[in-house]
């Protein structure tokens, strides 16, 4: 594994949020200005901290969506049934409130424009978010790596960025395939199913092509997906991985 | 300084037992910086580097036959989630540097896959870590770093590096994987050292 050199002391920092747009019946983004931000690489990510009247506190995790540098940047989050964090983000913030962050953070799962090869991403529900800002970076440096995206998703209402995706598919270099796991559009060839190897086979770049691999998602999703790249001929120093959540279940 | 959030009351699911800022889950989720990797336990071993370069090996077969410990330990993963009274069995660090003749302060401990992490020396001594590979009662699940990871459960989670594969002492501290990438260097979780700096 190649090493990164981000060292910095990073401090909380109050947001103002700006915007708030619905992608999905229960995914939100959230625009922020913050005044300090030091800009960050696509695919790493920040703390949110909230706090109630009473002092009490809560914290968690969310990859930053948006691409470009300066002081706005968006976040997109997906309600947890029953959680702290998610429900607040989604349902309870408003254009106008603060929003204390604190980041950027993570050296690994991120894309650099200068980074050479294929750049082969594979998203699963939220996770797609991190891969979102790898593809607003790619278009905003005008890179002509090229680049592909796997999606999975339960069914077409639950894709994030419908429009935003389509945009960025416009370009020759960019290629986005759908993995819809419930429920098909109509007119999709391939039945629901979850992400497998011959889907893998057919829509990802080949090992040959020695892709940065970037995959994101819930623990089983990644899991199932990063063996499969294995055993695919993937070298494993190429798989970079980013799970979200809990793994459903004790083990 | 504290900036209130409108309308946030909390779910409150972290109780006076934790660390700050974590929040208890009963399920175990798995989180590594790639694909997992499955190494049978034929093709395993552990080595120890002092500061000279003498190293010390073992196998499959001799690390099982060390004497071993059953360890039930709370952990606190630097992601917010921690999860009480886990059981583990292994090897304590005790017993796997008793005969290594060091003077060293600093530790890097390296993995199957490439991961990297640092610890000082006497983090790892005198009953606080060990080389587990049994879970729950079964061999340690891959996920989870098996055939054996380190368990440094008074750290933060990414200090116990999975798929262990051996540790090098040395005098000087160098900075480990996620270390590098902006992480504390030392990971206390009561003292919420959480990324550089903290
Ligand atoms: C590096 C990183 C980046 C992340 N980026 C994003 C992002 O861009 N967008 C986003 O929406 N989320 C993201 N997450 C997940 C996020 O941090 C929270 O875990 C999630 O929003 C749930 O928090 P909560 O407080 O609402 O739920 P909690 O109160 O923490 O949990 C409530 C219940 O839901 C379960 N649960 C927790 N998380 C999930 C989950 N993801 N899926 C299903 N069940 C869950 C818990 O085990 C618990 O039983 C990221 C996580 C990490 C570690």
């Amino acid at each position: 594994m190649e090493r990164t050199a981000i060292r910095r002391r990073l401090t909380w920092q109050v947001g103002t949020v700006t915007e708030v747009r619905d992608e999905t019946a229960s995914a939100r983004t959230v625009v922020l200005e913050v005044p300090d931000w030091p800009g960050h690489l696509p695919g790493q990510h920040l703390d949110v901290r909230l706090t109630a009247e009473d002092g009490y506190r809560a914290s968690r995790s969310y990859s930053i969506a948006s691409a470009w540098t300066g002081t706005t940047i968006e976040l997109t989050v997906e309600q947890v049934p029953d959680g702290e964090v998610s429900p607040y983000l989604v349902d309870v913030l408003k254009v106008g409130d603060p929003l204390e962050v604190r980041g950027p953070v993570g050296g690994w799962f991120v894309w650099k424009p200068e980074q050479e090869g294929p750049i082969q991403l594979i998203g699963g529900g939220s996770g797609v978010v991190p891969l979102m800002a790898m593809l607003r970076a790619h278009a905003a440096n005008e890179s002509t790596q090229q680049a592909r995206l796997l999606y999975s998703v339960r069914k077409p209402a639950s894709v994030i960025y419908v429009h935003d995706l389509k945009e960025v598919a416009a370009s020759e270099d960019v290629e986005i395939t759908f993995a819809y796991t419930r429920e098909a559009p109509p007119g999709e060839t391939r039945p629901p199913a979850r992400v497998d190897a011959e889907l893998l086979k057919s829509v990802t770049f080949p090992p040959e092509d020695q892709p940065t691999v970037y995959v994101c998602g819930p623990t089983p999703f990644v899991e199932t997906v990063a063996d499969l790249l294995v055993e695919a001929g993937h070298d494993p120093a190429r798989v970079r991985t980013e799970r979200f959540g809990p793994t459903g279940g004790p083990r | 300084m504290s900036t209130v959030s409108p309308g946030f009351t909390g779910r409150r699911r972290s109780g006076d037992d934790l660390p700050p800022g974590q929040y208890l889950t009963h399920d175990f989720p798995v989180l590594s910086a790639g694909p997992t990797p499955h190494i049978q336990p034929e093709h395993w071993e552990f080595t120890v580097a002092n500061e000279a370069g003498e190293t010390i090996r073992w196998d499959w077969k001799a690390f099982t036959s060390l004497p071993s410990e059953k360890i039930t330990k709370d952990l606190h993963c630097v992601t917010r989630w921690s999860k009480l009274g886990t059981e583990w069995r292994g090897v304590s660090l005790d017993v796997l540097l008793a005969d290594v003749e060091t003077a060293a302060d600093f530790v890097m401990v390296h993995s199957y896959g490439g991961y990297t992490t640092n610890l000082p020396l006497e983090d790892l001594l005198d009953g606080q870590a060990w080389v587990a590979y049994e879970y729950d009662g079964e061999p340690l699940h891959p996920e989870h770093g098996g055939p054996a990871r380190l368990l440094v459960p008074h750290l933060y989670l990414w200090k116990s590096a999975k798929w262990v594969r051996g540790m090098i002492l040395s005098d000087t501290e160098d900075l480990g994987f996620w270390e590098t990438a902006g992480y504390h260097e030392y990971g206390d979780p009561w003292k919420e050292q959480r990324y550089a700096g903290d």
